[in-house]
């Protein structure tokens, strides 16, 4: 018997989740719908009584201070009660496609059984009900744009039919593929058939291999080495040889990687770096006692299809992958590029979402999975532009703390193969392959498979088992299964070793899966372990008392060989070399034309205020307030500097300094990032040097000591066998490496998205602008020093540190104004040395505040100090430190040269400071104002910003 | 007197599947003065009396169960199917027990807050009002007619942070108000930051019916509250202490607590 339970909301207060959607419908133009109500829907199957479903609706699902419910058998005996078919035309319920997680369903069928309750099957879904005058195509438009994402959900505007899953029979099928006889075109089908995204050469690799073999291969087979061999799993683009080939020059690069990200890492040598490029994620030491380690990872095509999802489970990714160096996770960053807010509906391309909705829905993802965490959200940015609508980029990272030395990675002959977390279902197949294509409107039907959303509460349960495994030493080895699953986390960790594992010991979500399907599935929440088999009880003693779900999948042989049963039956039997390293090391072609822009040819007003104002506004520059305050930025009671700092704690803080509670010396942590796309599109050169002097320059403002930075790097690019393409990501691998070298700051870790590009019907590529981001990790020596950038005190001096160019190409300024122009802010030789004299100065207790400068350049810096700490402030730029190109006002106010700082001095300090800073470019441009009243004199002397504080907030608040 | 078990009382930190800010619970406890000792239900229910070995009971923030079907929903149904005889014990002997954000919405929902449970569930937390997660700093004032003996003479507000997603107390009808308000239950109510007027959005971050941030029963030795006293006990976490400000430590409601617990 079914029923189906309907909770609603009955408290005399408005309920805030019928606002939001009534919010959301006036949002789109409709302004007909006048009242939302909305309903949680339960469907239960099993051995029931309506007794029963009466005692589970009052002890588990209904609040009966704010809620009501009514309960009845499901579907309703014919003719229906009068009410479903009266309201047809007025509401909408939509429910997740079967097999979708759904935490709120398993959660309650588990307490339902613990109860006694012979409960089969749990589903549930929504119900909206509206008023007012809408047209039935508008309530289609509501349910589409607002209340459904297809890929995941169904809607109905009637009644609607529970997502139970099929019941369905174990599926042993495992099909062997005919490649030995296949001719070329023949495996560029079956390559494209499959959604292997191998190249003909990769294709032809595996055709010689299995010749050799003289076999054909399974279907396992065939999946594990796309998976293996898929761009995100190798970067192949990053270990390929290139020939590149700039003006007349032509050259051979070995590989970027090795020539650039790992070569500045190698150079520099710094004893503190533990681990680079090695593990999941990079660490450095902190100290004798402790080991810090650093991800950040890219989810972009899941969460252009299912933003909710896609970055839900991009945050509990690269949660496992500091997991998965035995760290126990303690702050994420997230960085976001989307569409324009305001794009017309009409400029939305084909099968992508608003940018607005995308935005929502990552925000919300994040939101999910790091508060359910416990981690603090700490640091990251928002960038918007066109060039993202259809490729939106959602950069997630993770910051962990482990004892040193604790960490293992060797698993040995005899470990068993062990399996914790989350149980595996069909989501996410083909996530590894997938994230290697170029997205179409038709993606998100076909490929809606690897979509999925998250399970926190899995993963935090898993984290806390982990971790005391890790204190009582009883794993040799571990690795999370991220992109690719048990294939991936299997195949690496028993690389060096060999593996054999049985498919049917691993716990599915429901039956049904092939062979492959459970050897390949990314279902969430997992981690593999190598176990000596004398620790296997007290593992199974901790992970039980945990409720962590743990399974022997087999063991690491020592024969050097993957092989895959299910059951008696070998479904794979790969050698690990060839698996890791039989792909064809491709070379490709890349080609660098610096393009040229037309210069915008602007003619200043005298006064400059009303741009200044629209700056504050612009949506890169403007308060993030309500993204950062839906993130827990205080669990942990480690914030020393948070995400929003000043007067009234809204002022855009640099970067998030932490003080882990584990900590017993005054040492903290420091996260801050860098990215400018804008930058890349004129030189991605001079984009990946002014990242890595923003993410450096962010630390260091804070309190960090410029010696002791770490950084990440993350790509995100477009096709890299289109030569254009690789040809910026040559030269952005190169200012990274330049830059590292110049500021002494080794990569730790990096990773790339690349195919961010969607075709249009018409068939036309459109790449995302090439988009580094740097991620920078900086010791503070004594957090007692650390610094927020708001201004402190009235009659304060402020100093801007760094010297001026006319660089103006790729700035906010121009931007404002439809250009991009030429002049990008290009590299600051000295800049190391000024930032190590400015950190000193710090150290001595010289410095009241200190921000720096970036978008907007020094009048967006100086107003984001003034209006953080609630007071004005008087400028003057004639002894502004410059090149002598620096002639005119808006170019020194809006140039977003790098190295830069803007600085609060106690005039009692003053000597000192400037005493400290001798030899450097810095100079004393005014003071902080007893009043509200913001100015700046020009270089003539003459007034070009004037207003108050408020009309500053009010801007930056928009 | 005087033993270290007094000095040093034990303070039970129960932990469930999801809960979050139980380590910075356990460093508020021992600066506070007592022992903590952190246990996961299943280990408790194992051997539920275990409670009566600890002076203290703190239910930490966190996401219990995921919040799955409610805030606190799952774990409250676990204090009434697990606990509900001991804990009732512990409660009646005089001991003071602390409920910070989920732990707060689980004696809500299981009846304890403002209690007895027999008068069954008499008010509930549910979503904020902006229907949004919402971490920001806000004031707390007692009352100082208040039975609530971690709030007794506590010398100035308390200023701490809230991160949740589900915390507008909703009483179930006037006459709870009138009780709650009659016999000094609302031990902590958010304030602005000014002195005058009732909190409004975001002072009052979740639309909380009359301003209420915290209850206790009517013996006094129960304490609920949404906002998290255990993130604010050092200087350094307070929001503008690069400007110089400080004050309200929420480390003082820890210190009645534990106090009050070791001269039982």
């Amino acid at each position: 018997m079914d029923y189906r339970l309907e909770v609603f909301w009955r408290a005399g207060l408005p309920d805030g989740r019928a606002e939001d959607v009534l919010r959301q419908i006036t949002a789109l133009g409709m302004v007909g719908v006048r009242h939302v109500r909305v309903s949680r829907l339960y469907f239960l199957r099993g051995g029931l009584s309506p007794d029963d479903v009466e005692h589970l609706a009052q002890e588990l699902l209904v609040d009966p201070i704010v809620e009501g419910y009514t309960c009845c058998p499901h579907p309703l005996p014919r003719p229906s009660s009068g009410r479903r078919d009266g309201d047809k035309g007025h509401s909408i319920e939509v429910a997740y496609h079967p097999g979708v997680t759904d935490a709120e369903a398993e959660n309650l069928l588990r307490r339902a059984r613990s109860m006694g309750f012979q409960v089969e099957a749990v589903a549930t879904a929504t119900r909206y009900e509206f008023e007012g005058e809408f047209s039935p195509s508008e309530l289609e438009a509501i349910a589409r744009q607002v209340l459904c994402n297809e890929v995941i959900q169904g809607y109905s505007f009637c009644p609607l039919q529970p997502a139970f899953l099929p019941r369905c029979e174990p599926n042993l099928q495992v099909e062997v593929i005919p490649l030995r006889q296949a001719d070329d075109a023949e495996l560029a089908r079956l390559s494209a058939e499959r959604v292997l995204s191998l190249s003909l050469p990769e294709m032809q690799a595996i055709r010689a291999e299995f010749r050799r073999l003289g076999r054909d291969p399974t279907d396992v087979e065939l999946e594990t080495l796309a998976q293996t061999w898929s761009e995100h799993c190798q970067h192949k683009a990053f270990k390929a040889r290139i020939l590149y080939r700039e003006g007349e020059r032509t050259e051979e690069i070995p590989g970027l990687l090795a020539t650039y990200i790992r070569a500045a890492t190698e150079r520099l040598n710094r004893p503190w770096v533990r681990s680079a490029f090695v593990d999941n994620a990079g660490i450095i030491a902190l100290d004798e006692d402790w080991e810090v380690s650093f991800k950040v990872e890219t989810h972009n095509h899941p969460s252009a299809l299912e933003p909710f999802g896609g970055a839900n489970t991009g945050i509990g990714g690269v949660i496992r992958d500091i997991l998965g160096v035995s760290a126990r996770p303690i702050a994420c960053t997230d960085v976001l590029c989307f569409g324009p807010p305001d794009l017309p509906p009409e400029a939305v391309p084909a099968g992508t979402l608003h940018p607005r909705r995308l935005a929502e829905g990552v925000v919300a993802g994040i939101e999910d999975y790091g508060n359910k965490m416990g981690l603090p959200t700490v640091g990251g940015a928002v960038l918007y532009d066109t060039g993202y609508t259809a490729n939106p980029l959602v950069y997630c990272g993770c910051l962990g703390l482990a004892p040193a030395g604790t960490h293992r990675r060797n698993p040995r002959p005899g470990d068993l193969c062990v399996a914790l977390g989350g149980r595996t279902g069909r989501d996410g197949l083909h996530g590894a392959t997938f994230s290697s294509a170029e997205l179409t409107p038709e993606t998100g039907r076909t490929v809606g498979s690897v979509v999925q959303i998250g399970d926190p509460i899995t993963e935090k349960a898993l984290t806390e088992a982990v971790l005391r495994l890790r204190d009582e030493g009883l794993y040799h080895a571990i690795t999370d299964c991220g992109a690719g699953g048990f294939s991936s986390a299997v195949g690496e960790m028993g690389r060096e070793v060999g593996a054999e594992v049985d498919l049917a010991a691993a716990p599915l979500k429901y039956p049904g899966l092939r062979p492959w399907e459970i050897w390949l599935s990314e279902a969430q929440e997992r981690m593999v372990l190598a176990v000596p088999p004398e620790n296997l009880p007290r593992l199974g003693e901790i992970c039980d008392g945990l409720d962590v779900e743990w399974t022997v999948l087999g063991r690491f042989t020592g024969d050097g060989r993957l092989r895959v049963r299910y059951g008696e039956q070998v479904v794979a039997d790969l050698e690990m070399s060839f698996l890791h390293e039989g792909w064809p090391r491709p070379t490709l072609q890349a080609e660098w034309q610096s393009p040229s822009f037309p210069e915008p040819g602007l003619n200043p007003p005298a006064d400059l205020t009303p741009l200044l104002l629209r700056m504050l506004s612009h949506p890169d520059v403007a308060s993030k307030e309500a993204i950062i305050r839906r993130y827990d930025h205080e669990v942990q009671g480690a914030t020393v500097v948070k995400p929003l700092v000043g007067a009234q704690s809204d002022g855009p803080s640099d970067a998030a300094v932490l003080h882990p509670l584990e900590f017993s010396t005054w040492q903290g942590l420091a996260l801050g990032c860098g990215i400018c796309p804008s930058y890349g599109r004129i030189d991605p050169y001079a984009m990946a040097w002014a990242a890595v002097d923003e993410a450096v320059r962010n630390v260091v403002c804070v309190g960090a000591d410029p010696e002791r930075v770490a950084l990440l790097d993350n790509f995100c690019w477009g096709n890299p066998h289109l030569p254009d393409r690789l040809g910026a990501l040559v030269r952005a691998a190169r200012g990274g490496y330049d830059a590292a070298l110049a500021y002494g700051t080794p990569f730790i870790s990096g990773k790339d998205s690349l195919n961010n590009e969607y075709v249009d019907p018409q068939g036309q590529k459109r790449a995302i602008p090439p988009t580094l981001l740097i991620s920078s990790l900086g010791i503070v020596p004594d957090t007692r020093r650390v610094l927020t950038m708001d201004l402190k005190m009235p009659g304060d001096l402020l100093y801007i540190v760094g010297e001026t160019r006319a660089e103006l190409g790729g700035s906010l300024y121009y931007r404002l104004h439809g250009a991009l122009g030429n002049g990008v802010p290009g590299p600051v030789p000295g800049s190391m040395e000024t930032m190590r004299a400015l950190h000193a100065c710090m150290r001595r207790g010289l410095v009241q505040a200190c921000h720096d400068l970036s978008e907007g350049g020094l009048a967006v810096a100086a107003a984001e100090m003034a209006l953080a700490g609630r007071l004005g402030l008087e400028l003057d730029l004639s002894d502004i430190p410059r090149t002598p190109q620096v002639e005119r006002d808006d170019v020194a106010l809006f140039s977003e040269t790098s190295g830069r700082f803007l600085v609060e001095v106690a005039p009692a300090d003053a000597a000192a400071f400037e005493e400290g800073m001798a030899g450097h470019p810095c100079a004393c441009l005014g003071r902080v104002n007893q009043g509200p009243l913001f100015r700046v004199h020009g270089l003539g002397g003459k007034p070009v910003l004037s207003c108050t504080v408020a009309d500053l907030v009010q801007a930056w608040k928009r | 007197m005087g033993g270290p078990e007094l000095l040093h009382p034990p303070v039970l930190i129960l932990q469930a599947t999801g809960t979050n800010r139980d380590r910075e619970t356990v460093r508020a406890v021992e600066w506070a003065g007592g022992r903590p000792v952190v246990l996961h239900v299943n280990e408790l229910r194992r051997c539920p009396a275990h409670l009566h070995d600890f002076a203290m009971l703190v239910l930490p923030g966190g996401f219990s169960y995921g919040d799955a079907l409610g805030a606190g929903r799952l774990l409250a149904a676990d204090l009434r199917w697990l606990f509900q005889e001991e804990l009732a014990r512990f409660v009646e002997v005089g001991k003071p027990v602390l409920g910070i954000c989920n732990g707060f919405q689980a004696l809500v929902k299981s009846g304890w807050l403002p209690g007895p449970p027999a008068a069954g569930v008499q008010a509930t937390l549910t979503r904020n009002a902006s229907n949004r997660f919402e971490c920001r700093w806000v004031w707390l004032e007692a009352d100082p007619d208040s039975p609530c003996l971690f709030t007794r003479d506590l010398p100035e507000r308390l200023y701490c942070p809230v991160a949740h997603g589900e915390g507008r107390f909703v009483p179930r009808d006037e006459a709870v108000l009138e009780t709650l308000r009659s016999r000094h239950l609302i031990a902590l109510t958010y304030v602005a930051p000014a002195a005058g007027g009732p909190a409004t959005y975001p002072d009052n971050p979740n639309g909380s019916v009359a301003g209420i941030a915290g209850i206790t029963n009517e013996q006094g030795n129960i304490l609920g509250l949404m906002p998290h006293p255990e993130d604010h006990v050092f200087p350094w976490q307070h929001p503008r202490w690069t400007r110089g400000e400080s004050g309200g430590s929420g480390l003082s409601l820890f210190e009645r607590g534990i106090r009050y617990a070791a001269q039982m």
